[in-house]
């Protein structure tokens, strides 16, 4: 091989300079007070937020599990279509990502608003009004439906990869519906559905805007919590930093959970 | 011969066109049935609705006399063999022909037992936790069969399974096929357009055409007494030219009048001749029934091919012998060789 490692230099360059320069950073943050002291307390007072934690994780979870009923037999039918409409249809997945996230938000604030758009046409049958916005419904809802692609594509992605000869295999050896789909499927989309979890949970367990529009005061995540130490009232960049680190651990634990399913070829997942 | 499959007025349409149009045949229990006809001729799709991957859109197929055209293929007693062998790449060899009896829920000692023997007779023993991936085609087809035949499926189907693979590793397969069939006992269904390949095998040929049966019957009455033009054209190489039954037992054709064996068609009646390249004698000019002048010699190993033009028409003739190009030759064709068809259009 010629020197194609020259190739990644301007990538390292960047690596260092955005990725290890601040991750250095944060952690310097994460073990000192504000006089620059080295300090455990910062990692110590994380505890007193461990509701905000699980309810982060919680809520991500439960996110990326409706995510992966939804997407994974939209991403069968998809995978068995002709490649015209395999276009058209992975298309319009992707034209609400066209829209701005804000907007997207917004939206469905307005939708599920105590007098909004939903409870004013269930009204109008004399059913409601429903308390649907600030309960921590809304902010899974608003997780699904800002991350859903993320979830369909990589299944999808696996799935095009499966030959429909293997499936009429297994229906050949004798495996009804369910037998296909828990020998066969499943275990051959797992690089999909790996990739697809990772990328529905990341996003959803750091997210700030989706809680804070629709999950009101009472559904605080950690990405809130973090966002109050920088910019918010509480000032305190060094909590800010810790949180940050912790829940960057707890990401890293649930990512490499996941990474073991999907040590075969991921080349063309997203 | 008990009938183990019978398909009765079998239509089959994709995209408003008729794949199959109102087929109808029966298959003998434990023959090696072979479905021949060149692309897009419905022998697969054929297969595909014994199979139960396809379903006709009228006609009913049976399976040991009972209707199974509404069963889904799990329920088919059944096994296929698939064109690019679909094994599952997930599992490994042993888990890939394991696959069926394991949804049998048989005890994990039978299956192994079962799946150690099938491997071993179609000669992958010690191949057992190889992935299946890293194998060349000609072992992941044997797995391929291995995992239908484990079953003990009453029928196994096999669509071109041999097409991937060289020439010299098909023929070896084409004769273990045959020997598989044998030593298992039970009816094979082999999907190909290779006619030497048919011819190999099989008890029986269904040779197809557009979704229609063109003639069914042994290798032997396949070749030498087609039933018409396409069947004749498409079976190894033949001079089909057209001739007049002037009574039983005289044709003529080529401007020449030949005695055959052939009778009890009507006086003068328009025909079809079908001669055999290699059934043309080659004899000096004066002696021939024909005479005629090579126009080309090509070496095919066996034997020469040559070409001669007589009157207009070009014949093909394979001899051991070659003639000089240019040269003139007299043709002898005995009785025995003539094979006298109704004339058919096309």
């Amino acid at each position: 091989m010629i020197k194609n490692r020259k190739l990644a230099a301007p990538y390292l360059v960047w690596m260092v300079v955005f990725i290890l320069v601040p991750l250095a950073i944060v952690t310097y943050f994460a073990f000192t007070d504000k006089a620059g002291n080295f300090t455990l307390e910062n990692l110590m007072i994380i505890g007193q937020y461990s509701t905000v934690f699980v309810r982060s994780l919680l809520l991500a979870a439960e996110a990326t599990v409706i995510c992966l009923v939804l997407s994974f037999p939209v991403s069968y039918f998809l995978s068995r279509q002709r490649a015209a409409k395999q276009k058209i249809f992975l298309m319009l997945v992707m034209l609400p990502m066209w829209m701005n996230f804000l907007l997207r938000t917004y939206a469905w604030m307005s939708l599920l608003e105590n007098n909004g758009i939903i409870n004013r046409i269930l009204g109008f049958f004399g059913i409601g009004p429903f308390q649907m916005i600030y309960t921590s419904g809304a902010v899974v809802l608003g997780m699904v439906y800002n991350f859903l692609p993320y979830m369909i594509l990589p299944l999808y992605t696996a799935m095009t990869k499966i030959d429909n000869s293997v499936i009429e295999a297994a229906q050949d050896l004798g495996a009804g519906m369910f037998k296909t789909l828990t020998k066969v499927l499943i275990p051959l989309s797992a690089p999909g559905i790996a990739t697809g979890i990772t990328m529905v949970f990341v996003p959803s367990v750091s997210t700030f805007i989706i809680s804070r529009m629709l999950g009101g005061g009472s559904n605080m995540l950690i990405g809130d919590l973090i966002e109050l130490q920088f910019l918010g009232n509480s000032y305190n960049y060094n909590l800010g930093s810790a949180l940050s680190l912790v829940l960057m651990v707890i990401v890293l634990l649930c990512m490499s959970f996941t990474n073991g399913f999907d040590d075969e070829d991921m080349e063309g997942v997203v | 011969m008990s009938k183990i499959v019978s398909l009765q007025n079998i239509v089959v349409g994709f995209d408003g066109e008729n794949v199959l149009n109102g087929l109808s045949l029966d298959i003998h229990d434990k023959e090696f049935v072979t479905f021949l006809g060149p692309s897009g001729c419905g022998k697969t799709t054929t297969l595909r609705v014994i199979g139960g991957f396809v379903q006709p859109s009228s006609g009913n197929v049976f399976f040991d006399g009972q209707d199974i055209t509404n069963l889904p293929p799990y329920k088919r007693q059944v096994n296929t063999v698939f064109q690019k062998y679909a094994l599952f790449p997930h599992l490994n060899v042993y888990e890939n022909v394991a696959f069926g009896l394991r949804l049998k829920k048989m005890d994990e000692k039978e299956i192994r037992s079962r799946v150690l023997e099938m491997l071993e007779v179609v000669g992958l023993k010690g191949f057992e936790r190889r992935d299946t991936t890293n194998l060349s085609g000609g072992q992941q087809q044997r797995v391929a069969i291995a995992r239908g035949l484990v079953n003990h499926p009453r029928v196994l189907l096999l669509d071109e399974p041999l097409g991937a693979l060289d020439l010299k590793l098909r023929k070896e397969m084409q004769l273990e096929l045959k020997r598989l069939q044998q030593a298992m006992n039970i009816t094979f269904i082999y999907v190909t357009h290779d006619q030497e390949e048919a011819l190999t095998m099989s008890d029986t040929v269904v040779v197809m055409k557009d979704g229609n049966i063109q003639q069914i019957g042994s290798p032997i009455d396949i070749y030498n007494e087609p039933e018409n033009a396409f069947v004749a054209s498409f079976i190894g190489e033949s001079n089909i030219i057209d001739g007049i039954m002037l009574r039983d037992f005289c044709v003529e054709f080529a401007g020449n009048e030949f005695t055959c064996v052939d009778k009890g068609f009507a006086h003068n009646e328009l025909v079809q001749v079908v001669i055999r390249p290699e059934d043309i004698q080659v004899v000096p000019a004066i002696q021939g029934q024909l005479t005629g002048v090579v126009k080309e010699v090509i070496f095919k190993g066996v034997h020469y091919e040559m070409r001669v033009e007589q009157a207009g028409y070009e014949w093909i003739i394979h001899s051991t012998q070659a003639s000089a190009p240019g040269e003139l030759i007299g043709m002898c064709i005995g009785p025995d060789e003539i094979h006298i068809m109704t004339r058919t259009e096309g």
